[in-house]
């Protein structure tokens, strides 16, 4: 992959937004890309916003994804598009809650392995790398619920007929 | 922990782990975002780390540690060295027998700090060596030149990173430990290790000698390296900036420098004359150009305008360019607040309602600023909510000196606010004085991390504890009263009123577990009162998480 491949994760603090990133960089480090990931952490904790960057590809250099270069904005907050529209590159995807069915997921606090499933769908690594890197980052008994969650977020892309 | 293994490490992470593999003996701090993770990190990989009440205490038990000949770490954020610059400049000119890497980590663009100050002039003040890593791996691999550098010319080492190198995680290959140690023996060196003036005059030209050496040496170090490129644009660079030149001119020749004092000046000059153009990078003050153009090499700096805040690619693009338009404004983030639950919102709610002046200070409570409150008036830097409100108490006339309270948090009353309180004990004003300690049991700020009043250790082990009430009663201070601030209640407003009313000095410590972590606190707790070794404290058991008495 000569040209990195630049995501952006967004919400507020307590969504899981880092966790996202962290499980998305880990499954480009399996996958055997370079990967550098980035993010803010100051008063998260407090309600603040939060965002992360994960750059993976043959190289990369900067851990921070420039305005305008973003090939996947995923946002957790509905609030939190708007904010962080202007990281999208043109033709760039947006992934919002819109984008799973909300009623597949077995808790609300799995919408950010949701999400990554439906990111998953557009990007090359394989569908099992992603299961061992959820199992991998949370405590086995989550892993269950995250799997579904993973699942119902892959797949719904597809069931709503787009493209990768 | 084998060759081949890829981790993705934040920097610090492989700044610890770096610790761990070279054989650091002790690593202390205070914790400061960007730097918190170092310790807890090396604590976590099976180093010694302890939290210090400040800065400046962390710097002399680890200066301490070097003298007897181990390797130490000392970690702080930015604004921590300027509490800790007092015993680091004098170090300069006693040396170590052993090895001190002194980490500051530096916020360009403040993503949680009070200030962007830029540490690099400290290397240059106290005359130190300085490293800077650009990513995680660099973080890993410096550690151990630090280690070198420190123990060959027997000197502190500031190791120096920037919030984008201590939370951006990248691949870090480890590799094998370092130079085998030696085993911490004291060596009675009083010429060298005491400084009175006769020792520290010899001792300051010694200093100086060790510095050209290290310049002479930096001059083929192999911290220092050129990415080949186009001879048309030359850029001189080091850090995260290097990370940002890479992708925003992947022609240009670089010179990439990690070790950033002394400079290779030799080095710069033949780098300056072999390309066209010669561009410095670099994030915050212009360190490196200032410092190339007084040795006579031309090169250009960056607009001033990019001396706020951190670079970026595009960022690097418009310097590049020589675009000094007004760059396009990010939109705002949604900011933080108090936790709905916190108690410090009733505090904050009578401090509003008392129409008090309030020398506030630094921790989650500062957010006291923001409405609905906007209960506080400043915030200096840790510790000054005491001398500032007490100067204010001095000499206002007494109708607005009666209102003045300092705010302080646990852990930031026992780094630098204990200091104020034997200020308010020695030069009382007029009026009296009021102080709330927002006794949370934690250092709830940085995430959650322990400190002397909590009476555990870094890694929540039972230790000894520093109870606040006492320190104060100690002082001779008559009104000290611990509360549990409850809503449905006016009983700490009443209290507050009280205390303004009386013109005595007062404290009040203002006691409930954050509630973030209150069941942890509870769970720690709870150990304590079982461990036997801590019998002495068992008397405190029942502090936190339980009502506190309303003790006059
Ligand atoms: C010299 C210095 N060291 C460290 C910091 C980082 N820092 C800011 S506030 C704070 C402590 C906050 O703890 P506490 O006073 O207990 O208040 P809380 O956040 O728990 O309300 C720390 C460590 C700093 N700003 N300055």
């Amino acid at each position: 992959m000569k040209k990195a491949i630049n995501v952006v994760v967004a919400g507020i603090g307590g969504q899981g937004v880092l966790k996202g990133t962290d499980i998305l960089a880990d499954v480009a480090l399996r996958a055997g890309y370079d990967v550098k990931k980035s993010e803010i952490k100051g008063m998260s904790q407090r309600g603040g916003s939060v965002t992360g960057d994960v750059r993976f590809g043959d190289r990369v250099f900067s851990p921070m994804v420039p305005g305008g270069e973003a090939d996947f904005l995923l946002v957790l907050e509905p609030t939190q598009v708007e904010p962080h529209r202007y990281m999208l590159r043109a033709g760039g995807v947006l992934i919002t809650p819109d984008a799973v069915d909300a009623s597949r997921l077995p808790n609300r606090k799995t919408l950010n392995v949701a999400l990554l499933g439906t990111l998953s769908s557009h990007l090359p690594m394989a569908e099992d790398v992603w299961l061992e890197a959820l199992r991998a980052g949370f405590a086995e008994s989550f892993h269950e619920g995250n799997r579904t969650a993973f699942l119902a977020g892959r797949e719904g892309r597809k069931a709503a007929g787009i493209k990768p | 922990m084998k060759e081949s293994k890829r981790l993705l490490l934040s920097g610090d992470e492989a700044i610890a782990l770096a610790a761990r593999d070279a054989g650091v003996a002790l690593g202390a701090g205070y914790p400061g975002t960007p730097s918190t993770e170092i310790l807890e990190a090396f604590a976590g990989y099976g180093g010694r780390a302890q939290w210090s009440p400040n800065e400046k205490v962390a710097m002399e038990v680890t200066i301490g540690a070097a003298f007897a000949g181990a390797r130490a770490l000392c970690t702080m954020k930015h604004v921590g060295l300027n509490v800790a610059s007092d015993p680091l400049f004098t170090a300069a000119y006693t040396g170590v027998s052993g090895a001190l890497i002194v980490v500051s980590a530096d916020d360009p663009g403040m993503a949680s700090s009070q200030n962007e100050q830029d540490n690099r002039r400290y290397a240059v003040a106290a005359g130190i060596p300085m490293l800077e890593p650009s990513d995680s791996q660099e973080a890993y691999d410096f550690m151990f030149a630090a280690i070198e550098i420190s123990e060959r010319w027997k000197i502190p080492v500031l190791f120096r990173v920037t919030t984008r190198v201590c939370h951006s995680y990248t691949v870090v290959q480890p590799h094998e430990t370092a130079e085998p140690l030696r085993a911490a023996s004291f060596e009675r060196d009083i010429r060298g290790r005491v400084m009175i003036p006769p020792h520290a005059r010899p001792a300051h030209r010694r200093l100086r000698q060790k510095l050209a050496a290290m310049q002479e040496w930096n001059e083929s170090c192999r911290l220092n390296h050129i990415v080949e490129g186009s001879n048309s644009l030359g850029i001189i660079t080091s850090g995260i900036s290097f990370m940002h030149v890479r992708e925003a001119a992947p022609d240009a020749r670089v010179l990439k420098l990690g070790f950033t004092h002394p400079l290779p000046m030799n080095r710069i000059a033949q780098f300056a004359k072999s390309v066209g153009r010669c561009q410095v990078i670099e994030e915050g003050d212009p360190y490196l150009a200032d410092a190339i153009r007084a040795a006579g090499i031309p090169v250009e700096g960056k607009p001033e305008i990019y001396r706020f805040g951190e670079l970026d690619v595009p960022r690097v693009r418009r310097i590049l360019s020589n675009d000094i338009s007004p760059e396009p404004a990010k939109p705002p983030g949604k900011p933080p607040q108090l936790c709905d639950a916190c108690y410090y919102r009733i505090v904050f709610e009578s401090l509003r309602k008392r129409d008090c002046i309030v020398a506030g200070d630094i921790g989650c409570y500062t957010l006291g600023v923001l409405q609905p409150f906007e209960a506080m008036d400043t915030c200096v830097c840790m510790g000054a909510s005491l001398g500032v409100g007490l100067g204010l108490r001095h000499v206002l006339p007494p109708d607005q000196a009666r209102r003045v309270v300092s705010v302080i948090g646990d852990s930031t009353f026992l780094h630098t606010g204990i200091n104020g309180l034997v200020e308010m004990v020695y030069n009382p004003p007029q009026t009296g004085h009021v102080l709330i300690i927002l006794d949370n049991s934690t250092t709830a700020m940085t995430g959650h991390q322990e400190h002397p009043g909590t009476g555990r250790t870094l890694l929540h082990e039972p230790a000894g504890k520093v109870v606040i009430e006492d320190v104060a009663r100690s002082l001779g201070i008559r009104r000290v009263h611990v509360i549990e601030p409850r809503s449905g209640t006016d009983d700490f407003d009443r209290l507050l009123a009280e205390c303004l009313d009386s013109s005595e000095l007062a404290v009040i410590i203002a006691r409930r577990p954050c509630i973030l972590i209150a069941k942890q606190l509870k769970q720690y707790e709870d150990q304590r009162c079982e461990c036997p070794g801590a019998s002495q404290a068992a008397g405190d058991c029942a502090i936190p998480g339980s009502p506190a008495p309303l003790s006059p």
